[in-house]
């Protein structure tokens, strides 16, 4: 709105955007690019700019050796999202409806909780897994990585929550819904976009973690695909194709996220920021 | 009013307390994962702990020896200062870049708004997936960049490989990453300025950048706060992308305090938890104390 020039000037600023978000994006394409590079063309001079004479090779090594390591990290991914959900849900309903003593204190310590770096947790959940003998487990692991997004997933159903009217609440009530019912059919089904948007970052951030995969999980039988990039990384520095084409395969969530629920996700990185 | 409100809604004290029941499962959580967690680690810190002690128990306490055995050794001094560069670098650059993209995207164009929605992409990948792109983007030898340079006639630069440029290197990969959050918050907190009150300034002849000085800055503060203060969160935090890309290397140019606590806790075949979790402490210490001391200075500010 703060400009009110006639539509035929702002196509030059389209102009511009389109400028902008390429370049932004170059990196992005720069991985695709590389992703369908033959290996003898890798260290060409100057690097082919586009996949001519492309080859998938790199994708075919994924499909190879990848597949279970994308496996483990949709199965952690899916898993953390139910953890979130089931832990954050009930919580949020309490902290916007009914208001409880210290609630406030609570939702405190929660934005806190965010604020401690992820090696320190992991240090701290290293030292106890390994007492409990569930270090390099799937339980172990979709824990640990449940605490990217909790704290999150109360405040934004904290927020949402407030938002539903109280006399819905009450309607209920009057019917003989007693707290749980009422949580269970009015709130829950009410809030199904805070739903699907702290399931959506729930799942991003497991799927991404390499913190706790690095530290938890390293040496066990299940490494989720971050492992899996690294590993390459580390072994076959040569292979970039298969390495790219890895790492393209590893942002497919966030490319659906992105085409699919992108109003969720305007929404998940602004309610905790402006919402107060 | 208050006879009206049905039973159940009254705010009864017993009844308020029963909220708690809801609260129970997040609760406990929070004991099980951030709390113990953490004790753990200030114990840690607080005894000569070996895998072997870890298994069989009876590590002996060590008092604040791990600390003192950071503090006196020469990795602390460039860490320190290493992620003191590196927060306030890319905080400055992403935020001024954010910001700049923000007013940028706020003039509704054609494709504005979508293409507001692609540029989000660096934010969502995975920070291995961006970190292992930057990797190759800047190496040395078959890297797009600096063949990008050499057109314009600049001689290799060894981005990852030299110290000097390593935390620049990185430092450019995040603030790669942080654009788009900032872009985002900060967009949405112009959306929440009136129009009118732009328009009651140009009426009065106000220069875009009057306007931008006069309304738009003000009236921003609070989201901009915000902004700075989860970049700071995030940022201090930052381990994985250092760490894929560079190790925190070469000759420790660019560890930071979070690289430098995993590669003493994990990073080396014999692993050094004691002064590994006494690091991760003192890196709790400075995120606590510059948010607080951000904090203040905000809230004097407004005042």
């Amino acid at each position: 709105m703060t400009t009110t020039a006639p539509p035929r000037r702002t196509w030059w600023k389209t102009g511009i955007g389109l400028v902008l978000t390429g370049l932004m994006l170059f990196p992005v394409y720069w991985m695709i690019n590389v992703s369908f590079t033959r290996e003898r063309d890798m260290r060409a001079s100057p690097p082919h700019l586009f996949p001519v004479d492309g080859t998938v090779e790199g994708y075919r090594a994924v499909f190879d050796q990848q597949l279970p390591y994308l496996g483990t990290s949709f199965l952690v991914g899916l898993a953390t999202v139910a953890l979130t959900v089931a832990l954050s849900a009930p919580a949020g309903y309490a902290l916007a409806k009914l208001r409880p003593p210290g609630g406030r204190a609570l939702s405190f310590v929660l934005l806190t909780a965010q604020m401690i770096p992820g090696i320190i947790m992991a240090m701290g959940f290293y030292a106890g897994y390994l007492e409990l003998g569930i270090l390099n487990t799937l339980p172990g692991l979709i824990l640990a990585d449940s605490t990217l997004a909790v704290p999150f997933g109360v405040l934004i159903f904290t927020a949402f929550m407030s938002g539903i009217p109280d006399e819905l609440l009450q309607a209920a009530v009057v019917d003989g819904a007693g707290r749980l019912r009422t949580f269970w059919s009015v709130v829950l089904p009410l809030s199904r976009n805070a739903v699907v948007t702290v399931s959506l970052f729930a799942f991003l951030w497991a799927w991404s973690d390499f913190v706790f995969a690095s530290t938890l999980a390293g040496g066990g039988g299940h490494q989720p695909i971050t492992l899996g990039i690294y590993r390459y990384i580390g072994n076959n520095s040569q292979q970039w194709n298969a390495i790219m084409a890895t790492a393209v395969v590893a942002s497919i969530p966030a490319a659906v996220l992105l085409v699919l629920a992108q109003r969720y996700v305007s929404t998940g990185i602004t309610a905790g920021a402006v919402k107060d | 009013m208050a006879a009206t409100v049905p039973p159940g809604h009254r705010v009864s004290r017993a009844g308020r307390w029963s909220a708690w029941a809801f609260l129970a499962p997040v609760t406990g959580y929070l004991v099980v994962c951030y709390a113990y967690p953490l004790y753990r680690n200030v114990e840690l810190s607080l005894r000569e702990y070996t895998v072997r002690s870890f298994v069989q128990g009876g590590a002996p306490f060590a008092g604040l020896d791990n600390y003192r055995t950071t503090l006196a050794d020469p990795t602390f001094e460039p860490a320190l200062t290493h992620t003191l560069v590196f927060t306030v670098a890319s905080l400055v650059l992403q935020f001024t870049i954010g910001m700049a993209l923000a007013l940028f995207f706020h003039q509704h164009f054609p494709l504005s708004r979508t293409l507001r929605a692609v540029i989000l992409v660096p934010w969502l990948l995975p920070l291995i997936v961006s970190a292992s792109t930057w990797s190759w983007l800047l190496n040395s030898d078959a890297g797009l960049v600096n063949a990008a340079l050499g057109v314009v006639g600049v001689d290799p630069v060894h981005w990852l490989t030299s110290p000097r440029w390593s935390l620049v290197s990185v430092i450019i990969a995040n603030v790669w990453i942080g654009v788009p959050f900032n872009l985002v918050v900060l967009h949405s907190g112009l959306q929440a300025i009136p129009a009118e009150l732009y328009e009651a300034s140009a009426l009065d002849g106000a220069t875009g950048w009057q306007r931008f000085r006069s309304i738009t800055f003000p009236l921003l503060r609070p989201v901009s706060a915000i902004t700075l203060l989860l970049g700071l969160i995030y940022t201090l935090k930052v381990f994985d992308l250092i760490w894929i890309m560079t190790r925190g290397g070469p000759a420790d140019s660019s560890t930071t305090l979070a690289t430098w606590s995993y590669r003493l806790g994990f990073g080396n075949l014999l692993p050094r938890f004691g002064p590994g979790a006494a690091v991760g402490n003192l890196l709790i210490v400075l995120a606590l104390l510059a948010g607080l001391g951000y904090l203040r200075r905000q809230r004097r500010q407004q005042s």
